[in-house]
């Protein structure tokens, strides 16, 4: 893998709902500046924003990095959140530990990690019961 | 379709973006469930929505979505009018409810937008 050309950071509130999705759309403004193809961004911008949502609503926040390159663009979102106790679980479409309040605002449909699995090229779940998550997301450039 | 047709066919009210209603709209998608609209993958695209928290526009932005229905005369708060505005995303109420506004657009042409994903 090359050096990336751009490296992105940013800390995601874990205590405001409505500030949730600030990183991702400050990430795919950068993407359209930077003349990324409007098919690439839209699925990092998707796959992102489902895991800035998460990250907010089960983990208390957390950050994420960015690293841009010529071939690829990798959003890498740690937190220190309560872990996922069964990855495969989670990812089944349609499952979900999301509270009332959280479903009202229109998530928790149990969607977010299939919908985050559709749109990457590579994701990678490393997670802790108790300790926190990392989800580690590509999308190719082609 | 343009916005201005849609905003005649659902008498519909214009809360921010009057002046980009002859934007051309291909597809739309009915929805509460914001999972949904990111699961649903279409160009030139309009959410109808009773939904109205900001999460709704930040929907929109990642979807490229330049329009968003309120419906059953839902009312979004000034916060989320301006988070569309800096987000130039047009958006209108209706007083009509989904199923009807849906129904409307899709017998006046708009039928485009079942999701190929």
């Amino acid at each position: 893998m090359s050096e990336p050309l751009m490296v992105l950071h940013y800390d995601v509130d874990g205590t405001d709902f409505t500030v949730a999705g600030e990183a991702s759309g400050a990430v795919k403004k950068v993407l359209k500046q930077l003349g990324v193809s409007a098919e690439v961004i839209r699925k990092v911008a998707i796959a992102m924003y489902e895991c800035e949502i998460n990250m907010v609503i089960h983990a208390h926040g957390g950050f994420i990095d960015v690293e841009i390159r010529p071939e690829s663009i990798r959003m890498i979102h740690k937190d220190v959140g309560p872990g996922i106790p069964d990855v495969e679980k989670a990812m089944q479409a349609g499952f979900s530990t999301a509270s009332q309040q959280v479903r009202e605002l229109g998530f928790g449909a149990g969607m977010g990690l299939p919908n985050m699995k559709k749109y990457t090229d590579e994701m990678k779940i490393t997670t802790e019961v108790g300790k926190g998550t990392i989800v580690d997301m590509t999308v190719y450039i082609k | 379709m343009t916005l201005r047709e849609i905003k005649e066919i659902l008498d519909a009210t214009v809360l921010t973006g009057e002046e980009e209603l002859d934007r051309e709209v291909k597809a739309a998608c009915g929805s509460d469930l914001m999972s949904d609209v990111l699961a649903f993958v279409k160009d030139q695209a309009m959410l109808l929505t009773g939904l109205v928290n900001g999460q709704v526009i930040r929907t929109a932005e990642m979807m490229d979505i330049h329009a968003v229905i309120f419906i059953r005369g839902k009312k979004p708060s000034d916060e989320v009018v301006s988070l569309a505005e800096s987000r130039d995303i047009v958006i209108m109420e209706t007083e009509l409810p989904m199923y009807i506004a849906c129904g409307m657009l899709y017998s006046a042409g708009l039928t485009g937008g079942s999701s190929r994903a």
